[in-house]
């Protein structure tokens, strides 16, 4: 397996580049979208409700068929790719971003009030800093949920790692399919591990543990 | 000062108001205890002062300014607030727990630093021990001795507790009423403190409220509530050992009557209760009171203590203002 990357670095490069820039570009999307909106539904809870509904059945819809669903709407490549993956990685982010903010102690809340915090500031100050842990958990759940399901952009020629286990298929290249299978499965530990460090660091340095 | 005038409070789809039509004067530097069953309004009326609850009906004066026409935001700058939660900012460290208010009014940080210190060690806490570190680290008696602090930090003339020692153990509630209450009176705050516990209120009030439905029933000084109860509610309320609850508010020194005697000597600091419990205890019927330096100072008698427990008529006018 190894020596199928050694004898192929150009097209192991590519793949492994192509697969992180649609991941990157997905997550990115995601923390644009997820987290204002998140932070929005907290304030009309009569839409979070609605909101949070539509969410969870997104999340019910299994990977490939989100993207194969994209087939019609987008074509294929890259761009449909990444809405797909961005569609899959969303109810993680807002649904932790939501439950993040609105369970932020009430009596926290409530101290900052009665003490002369503007709204402004009981959001920037309290809440958010103290939704944060939650928030970031939901970050790491969607970038390893992304770059697990970018596996499968090749089906709709995105490109990636996972194409190095399509083709490998196709033309019974055992040594391919493996490690493009392998890549795929280190990257997403390797992804796991880098957000729980860093979630790690984040949590420290805003003192909600030792 | 703290004057409500005819304030009620209506909330959206209630039957009744929770608050209705309350008048109700709290001298400054002293200390007014709301107590009631739940629902009873107590805590809405407390809220209403620092407008976390907008009063529907009334006018909330606070040192002379109708807080119902102000920015309510620079208002609660302007007033302590106490929680039974205690409340801290757990993402906070002391310091920055206790220079919330100091920081939201734009002081400089130096004196913000000095303030903080200086806050600490009256709620008893030893500055350079606790000013580094986070709420999670400390007892429940320590975290509501930095919630008093950081309620004074920016020296309000006012403070509102909302049951500040329900949360805390009874062993340590006691010793934090008496220390909480000596800062409260040399600091001559204005306080409006809320409780169901009525031992609590007869021990920390100057006042005491006592609300049912929303309205007043008896607003009097400790001594008053206990010898005269307005009604049957009030002498329910507070208890059919009232008459031993007015003993233990008595000093057996302001008490004791000219004279000495043999037999059993008691310091003079005791209560007139407790005066009574060592009679008991002991099967005497007199006991001399000593004096800060061991002199006596005079006796009480069992009689003596028998007098001073019997309760007067209840008020004639069965409101009982102060």
């Amino acid at each position: 397996m190894l020596q199928w990357i050694a004898d192929n670095p150009r097209i192991f490069t590519v793949a492994l580049q192509n697969h992180l820039w649609i991941s990157a570009a997905a997550l990115a999307a995601v923390l644009a979208i997820a987290l204002p909106l998140g932070l929005a539904l907290t304030r009309r809870r009569a839409l979070a409700g609605a909101a949070i509904g539509i969410v969870n059945v997104l999340r019910t819809v299994p990977s490939l068929a989100l993207l194969v669903i994209m087939l019609p709407v987008l074509g294929t490549g890259f761009l449909p790719s990444v809405v797909a993956l961005t569609l899959y990685g969303l109810p993680a982010l807002l649904l932790n971003t939501y439950t993040g903010l609105t369970e932020v102690d009430r009596d926290i809340v409530d101290a900052a009030r009665g003490q002369g915090f503007s709204d402004r500031q009981v959001m920037t100050r309290i809440e958010i800093p103290l939704a944060l842990p939650v928030v970031f958990a939901g970050v790491r759940t969607a970038a390893v949920q992304i770059v697990s399901a970018a596996t499968l952009a090749a089906f709709i020629g995105g490109g990636g790692l996972g194409e190095l286990i399509t083709s490998g298929m196709a033309n019974f290249n055992f040594p391919q399919l493996v490690a493009g299978a392998l890549a795929v499965a280190l990257l997403a530990l390797a992804v796991e591990l880098a957000f729980a460090a860093l979630e790690w660091v984040m949590t420290r340095s805003t003192g909600l543990r030792d | 000062m703290i004057r409500l005038e005819a304030v009620s409070k209506m909330f959206p789809g209630a039957a009744r108001p929770a608050v209705d039509a309350l008048d109700l004067e709290v001298p400054s530097g002293r200390t007014c205890v709301l107590i009631g069953p739940s629902g009873c309004g107590k805590t809405t009326t407390m809220r209403m002062v620092n407008r976390l609850i907008e009063p529907s009906a009334g006018r909330i004066i606070v040192e002379g300014e109708d807080v119902t026409t102000v920015d309510p935001v620079g208002l609660r700058r302007r007033i302590g607030y106490v929680i039974q939660q205690v409340g801290l900012f757990p993402h906070m460290t002391i310091a920055d727990n206790v220079a919330a208010v100091p920081r939201l009014l734009g002081w400089p940080e130096a004196r913000i630093r000095e303030r903080s210190a200086e806050m600490l060690s009256l709620v008893g806490l030893e500055p350079g021990q606790f000013l580094s570190r986070h709420p999670r680290h400390l007892s429940g008696g320590q975290r509501q001795r930095v919630g008093v602090a950081r309620a004074l930090a920016a020296d309000p003339p006012v403070m509102l507790m909302d049951e500040p020692f329900g949360a805390i153990d009874p062993i340590v509630r006691g010793r934090l009423q008496e220390e909480f209450l000596d800062i409260l009176r040399r600091l001559k705050k204005t306080v409006i403190l809320v409780t169901h516990d009525i031992d609590e209120a007869i021990r920390m009030g100057d006042l005491v409220a006592i609300m049912r439905d929303g309205r007043l029933v008896q607003y009097d000084a400790p001594e008053r509530l206990l010898a005269a109860p307005a009604d049957g509610f009030v002498a329910d309320f507070v208890g059919a050992d009232r008459a031993l609850r007015r003993l233990s508010l008595l000093r057996a020194m302001d008490v004791a009557e000219p004279g000495e005697s043999g037999g059993l000597r008691l310091p003079g600091s005791l209560s007139a209760r407790d005066v009574l419990s060592a009679l008991l205890a002991e099967g005497r019927d007199v006991a001399t009171i000593l004096d800060g330096e061991g002199r006596a100072a005079g006796t009480l008698t069992l009689a003596a203590i028998q007098r001073l427990s019997v309760l007067d008529n209840p008020h004639p006018d069965g409101t009982g203002r102060a």
